[in-house]
């Protein structure tokens, strides 16, 4: 086709669906912040891993059966039968867990330079709306390979629920479509999984985007680059995000891709992080394998459960408090009020907060993972107090300290 | 208000009204598929067990409503370790779940046969027999006697749930529902 001609169709569609405006407002007169740093990967990452998520599902529902006489058969079939269906199966599994990683960093990210706050509250909330339905994703996809942890962590997952007080038992037996976990209960996560969750997922990131492009990105300074434009109204700070960013995001996605390509190829079960040794065995529903714990991504929260000890005959307390060892996040934005959004003009409160609370974080996670001992359970019991006292004290020590000034313009 | 906008209005509220009846209707249609079918509902008859093979001190396991029920005839070691209730949190099992007629110092109906859900009250994983004298949920960490009452300390909040059961006179077991139900 000669140029003229492509040129006639690119203006036959503009007039038809304006692309070049959609082009021109989110890519490149875009104008995003000069001084993006390393943390600024992860959101463009996390989109990566998304769709190689639904690549790798789309092709494992073709030859998975959602039925608990043939479940873990056809897992089987996938890895020792079908073309490239172990490579199919380790991404979508390897993925699940890097997300989550992703996912993280991304969440610390706008822990550190204050990216929830005005006037991006609703983006940090619909942000964690995604957190934790893919959450439930991913507690759903591991019911499906139908093998014991796959089993028997559903099984302590939805006692959860039985545990609220009068409605808790119908509620649990609602949300399995019967009185244990079965065949049942497996076809509808199966739905939800692919079908369900994955919709309301893809409308959400829809939202944070627009949300984000609504102000644009904050930045490392936690300064708005909008209040210094030059004459023709470009900020004096920002820069196109194409070609500027989207070079570094590709350059950012070949260095993922050489941390994710290895574990998919050398160790996809991670040692047991990633995929569960247990789970290599099917599903009996009476037998609990000897040591079950959630896959490490749910663990800090888990760890938090544990801890609370029963009051009143019922264990609903711990399960309220790991309910709001989440929902806290939610209120990060009303939490804070420093007069300065980025870590790098706080106080040394906020410094040490943030260190105890990365600390207790991974120190929950490490427990979450190994079975209950006493010093085990007075551990978690301190690193969970001090995990609430992060968010519950900082409407006070992020208001004493003292701040360095913020500049004019970013740095 | 003039005569359109008033006629407007008394449309927009008629849609809008009829519109929310259909759609409560279909949720809760819809809501409805969600619970248990009356396929998955009739599964959850009794189970009778031939008691030939019960051996003293070996835990037996049968599936009854896709849960793991417990039979073990007990020893008499094991029956007379029930006597010490000091470390329990529920020694009478008074918040505990069980039928009357095995609410009694052995939680069952003859002293040596105990039949219990071997499901931990805390959050459903299945106990195994761990120490000499009783049960170790190790998913949480909850112990429990020869009767399966909790120990105090432990995560779960009661004592295990023993369910419906009777022996008949040909030497079985029949789990699910009481005697005098069974006859009716």
């Amino acid at each position: 086709m000669s140029k003229v001609s492509m040129k006639g169709l690119a203006d036959w569609v503009e007039y038809r669906l304006p692309y070049r405006d959609f082009v021109r407002n989110h890519l490149t007169q875009y104008w995003a912040p000069k001084n993006f740093n390393f943390w600024y990967y992860f959101g463009s990452l996390a989109l990566i891993v998304l769709v190689i998520q639904i690549v790798s599902g789309i092709l494992l529902t073709m030859n998975y059966k959602p039925d608990a006489a043939k479940a873990f058969d056809s897992i089987e079939y996938i890895m020792r039968d079908v073309n490239f269906g172990w490579l199919i199966r380790y991404v979508h599994s390897t993925g699940a867990s890097m997300f989550f990683v992703v996912i993280y960093l991304h969440m610390l990210r706008a822990m550190l330079y204050g990216s929830y706050r005005n006037p991006r509250e609703l983006l940090w909330i619909i942000g964690m709306i995604i957190y934790v339905l893919l959450m439930a994703e991913a507690f759903m996809g591991y019911l499906l390979p139908w093998g014991q942890t796959s089993y028997w962590g559903a099984q302590v997952i939805v006692n959860l629920f039985a545990t609220l007080p009068v409605i808790g038992e119908d509620v649990s037996v609602f949300i399995r479509g019967d009185y244990a976990i079965s065949d049942v209960t497996l076809n509808r996560f199966f739905a939800l999984h692919v079908v369900a969750l994955p919709l309301l997922l893809l409308g959400l990131v829809f939202l944070h985007l627009a949300a984000l492009h609504t102000h644009g990105s904050n930045n490392p300074d936690g300064v708005e680059i909008k209040l210094n434009k030059d004459e023709s109204g470009k900020p004096k700070d920002g820069i196109a995000f194409h070609p500027y960013y989207t070079i570094k995001d590709s350059f950012g996605a070949v260095v993922f891709l050489a941390f994710f390509t290895p574990i998919v190829f050398f160790a996809p079960e991670l040692n047991g992080y990633f995929l569960e040794f247990a789970n290599f065995v099917p599903a009996d529903a009476l037998k609990t394998p000897e040591h079950i714990a959630p896959l490490w991504y749910f663990t800090p929260f888990y760890s938090i459960l544990r801890a609370v000890p029963p009051f009143f005959n019922t264990q609903v307390w711990g399960v309220l408090a790991m309910g709001a060892s989440i929902g806290v996040f939610f209120l990060l934005p009303w939490l804070d009020r420093s007069p300065v959004k980025s870590i790098r003009y706080k106080g040394v409160y906020t410094k040490i907060a943030m260190v105890l609370f990365g600390i207790s974080f991974i120190v929950l996670g490490v427990l979450g993972t190994l079975p209950p001992t006493d010093l085990r359970q007075i551990l978690a019991q301190v690193f969970s107090v001090v995990y609430f006292a992060f968010f519950l004290l900082m409407p006070w020590y992020s208001k004493a300290e003292k701040c360095k000034p913020v500049p004019e313009r970013v740095s | 208000m003039s005569a359109d906008k008033k006629r407007r209005q008394a449309l927009t509220l008629a849609s809008l009204s009829g519109g929310a009846v259909a759609v409560a209707g279909v949720a809760g249609a819809f809501g409805m598929s969600l619970a248990p079918s009356r396929r998955t509902k009739g599964e959850g008859a009794p189970v009778e067990v031939s008691l030939a093979q019960v051996e003293p001190s070996k835990l037996r396991i049968v599936s009854w409503r896709r849960k793991p029920v417990w039979i073990l005839k007990r020893t008499q070691e094991q029956i007379d370790s029930l006597q010490e209730t000091a470390d329990l949190a529920d020694p009478d099992s008074e918040s505990s779940e069980q039928p009357d007629y095995c609410r009694n110092a052995t939680r069952s109906i003859k002293p040596e046969m105990f039949v219990a859900i071997g499901i931990c009250t805390h959050l459903g994983c299945s106990p195994a027999a761990a120490f000499p004298q009783g049960f170790l949920c190790a998913c949480h960490g909850s112990y429990f006697d020869m009767a399966g009452r909790v120990f105090a300390g432990s995560p779960a909040p009661t004592n295990l749930p023993i369910p419906e059961h009777y022996f008949t006179e040909h030497g079985t077991l029949v789990i699910g529902v009481a005697a005098e139900e069974a006859s009716v």
